[in-house]
């Protein structure tokens, strides 16, 4: 259920990219199929109720064996978090390039209507 | 000689990192920087020929720890990377100087050749799509370099497509490990073999497919292509169709498809079909082109489908379960290819910046007559069409007929006749371009102009000495078993590549 929430997200990203004339708005579409993904990501790792996976000095006192086995089942899955968290940098650094490429382009052609911006076809 | 694989993608990233630092006076100094840079990097590349090996980073064992793997496919896209990065570089010694902040564009350069060294090396899939984003990310601001309206533009429409795609496939990372439980391409490997392909892992190898498309410019993804690589500096064109392309789509796709995944029956067909679209979509709209370039761009694509094609066509082979003689030779075809078209795509994208820098025009009807002013730049044009038409004895003659033996061979007549065809029409495409670039009367306005000496002459001459020699590489046994062999090999193993790459990592 959550996943096809995550999923409708995505399609309505890539609604937004296909569909809008407005570039800013086609920017804004790959930021939302992008947070779609990452909202995916954390999904996948995610337990309701679980713990932080971080282990203290006195949960290490009974012995490494009975801690995993016990740790494991209640803790949440840090490696997603750690991927998501370099793909937000990464979205970071992208949209900052698209969006100052859209000011530059405001200024050679004083508008943001990807239809009246066509000087290359063929 | 065994080089340390971090080497690879440290030396032009630190580079890139320090070029800016020198600032305006030091022009001269990060230049030569970053000529040493790529310089050492096709060394580099050069001396890790024939080698294998996995380099743990941090010494974390895998799968706990991010990994680093050379094999002949690795290493034969390396060599590549090397070769143009290296010409590309001298070149824009001279042709950079027509713009401003030319530290910048060295680092940006460098920061593109650490991404896709990173993507051919690395063994991790969500590694691969970190390089990836460095790759693109520095790709689309070198297409917008220039700042005029028609570069911003292309590189706007770039942008979005290369996003779209790098979502796609960080979508298909994100199923991949929440079906696998691991990031590792060899665990990943293993994990599929014992379990099977269930619905999640089939929907993320059509998102892979997809979105390395994308970044490969095969025929349906293809739109971004004709605009991004013409508008970019004649360099980064170069740079751009000779191995961006490749590094980013067409090597990934080959990764994950046959070592990761495993190639099946459909996936071959949508190989097969995605790669004879292009190379026929490509080759029609190159011939009605009239900007150098953009036809050097549309040839791109045209070109990209053989590799894919033969690729398709190997695994198509060993899905069936045919004969492996067959499917090898195809494979090597794809390959011979992929090196060959980096060479000759990039000599030419390098001539026509020649041409462009002493006209100042793209469009071929307003030149002609110009073989007794350029004659270097005439020269190597001429060897790099004659190459990728495929007049013997130039290099993509041998590709070319390899493919078509191992397609005749394994019962697919149709193939090779499409193979041949599209051959013709490059063959038209290009006498077009030697017609009316270097052939017929010289305009009046053209009288005065003259050919640039220096760098830019020596690293045309040296890619065109590479065109010819080529075909040494199928016919000479050493450097054939030595470079062509170990990556056909990679292709052929499948999903032998997991046990290779755990049983080197915990020695």
């Amino acid at each position: 259920m959550l996943y096809g929430l995550c999923f409708l997200l995505f399609t309505i990203g890539l609604y937004c990219v296909v569909v809008k004339k407005n570039m800013v708005k086609i920017v804004l579409g790959i930021m939302i199929m992008e947070y779609a993904v990452n909202l995916f990501l954390i999904m996948l790792g995610y337990r309701l109720g679980g713990v932080a996976p971080i282990v203290d000095q006195p949960q290490l006192e009974p012995g490494t064996q009975q801690l995993t086995a016990g740790f494991l089942s209640r803790c949440v899955d840090p490696l997603p978090q750690a991927l998501v968290l370099t793909a937000i940098v990464i979205s970071l650094g992208s949209l900052a390039l698209m969006i100052s490429i859209c000011v530059r382009i405001y200024g050679k052609y004083h508008t943001f209507d990807i239809t009246e911006i066509r000087r290359l076809r063929g | 000689m065994s080089i340390p694989l971090p080497l690879f993608v440290a030396v032009p990233l630190a580079t890139a990192f320090f070029l800016p630092l020198l600032g305006r006076r030091g022009k001269k100094a990060a230049t030569l920087l970053a000529n040493l840079a790529t310089g050492s990097l096709l060394a580099f590349a050069i001396l890790s020929i024939g080698n294998q090996g996995v380099y743990q980073v941090g010494k974390w064992p895998i799968p706990l720890g991010i990994n680093l793997v050379l094999d002949g496919l690795s290493a034969l896209l390396l060599l590549s990377i090397g070769v143009v990065s290296a010409a590309a570089m001298l070149f824009s010694v001279r042709y950079m100087e027509q713009y401003t902040a030319k530290a910048k564009y060295l680092s940006l350069f460098l920061l593109m050749v650490a991404g896709m060294n990173g993507v051919v090396l690395s063994g991790d899939i969500f590694n691969l799509f970190v390089f990836l984003e460095i790759a693109s990310i520095a790709s689309y601001a070198l297409v917008a370099f220039g700042c005029g309206a028609e570069e911003l533009e292309a590189s706007f429409k770039y942008m979005v497509l290369g996003s779209v795609g790098s979502i796609l496939v960080l979508f298909a990372i994100a199923l991949t490990y929440g079906n696998t439980g691991s990031l590792n391409m060899a665990h990943i490997s293993v994990a599929i073999q014992n379990f099977g392909l269930n619905a999640g892992l089939a929907f993320a190898l059509s998102l892979f497919i997809a979105g390395f498309a994308l970044k490969a410019a095969l025929v349906p993804f293809h739109a971004w292509l004709p605009d991004a690589h013409p508008s970019a500096p004649a360099p980064i064109s170069a740079m751009l169709s000779g191995v961006l392309i490749k590094a980013l789509g067409v090597y990934a796709l080959m990764r994950v498809v046959f070592n990761v995944f495993g190639v099946s029956l459909p996936v071959a067909w949508i190989l097969i079909s995605l790669g004879i679209v292009s190379m026929i979509v490509g080759a029609f709209l190159a011939l009605g082109q009239w900007d150098f370039k953009r036809l050097l761009a549309y040839s791109s694509i045209s070109q990209l489908g053989y590799v894919v094609l033969g690729i398709g066509l190997g695994g198509l082979i060993i899905s069936r379960g045919g004969n492996l003689t067959w499917a090898s030779l195809a494979f090597l075809g794809a390959l011979l290819h992929l090196i060959n078209h980096s060479v000759y795509k990039s000599l030419l994208f390098l001539t026509s910046g020649s041409v462009e820098m002493s006209t100042g025009t793209r469009q071929l009807q307003q030149m002609g007559g110009l073989a007794g002013k350029l004659p270097v730049t005439r020269a190597t044009c001429m060897v790099a069409s004659a190459s990728i038409a495929g007049v013997p004895p130039f290099s993509g003659f041998w590709s070319k007929l390899i493919m078509v033996i191992a397609a005749v061979q394994a019962h697919f007549i149709w193939v090779a006749a499409i193979i041949v065809f599209v051959s013709v029409c490059t063959l038209i495409m290009y006498l077009k371009v030697q017609r009316y670039v270097f052939l017929g009367d010289l305009p009046d306005s053209l009288r005065n102009i003259k050919e640039e000496r220096g760098s830019m002459v020596v690293a045309m001459v040296v890619l065109a000495i590479l065109c010819v020699c080529m075909g040494l590489l199928v016919i000479i046994p050493t450097l054939k078993i030595n470079i062509l062999d170990p990556a056909v090999k990679a292709l052929i193993d499948g999903l032998g590549y997991s046990a290779r790459v755990i049983s080197m990592g915990s020695m």
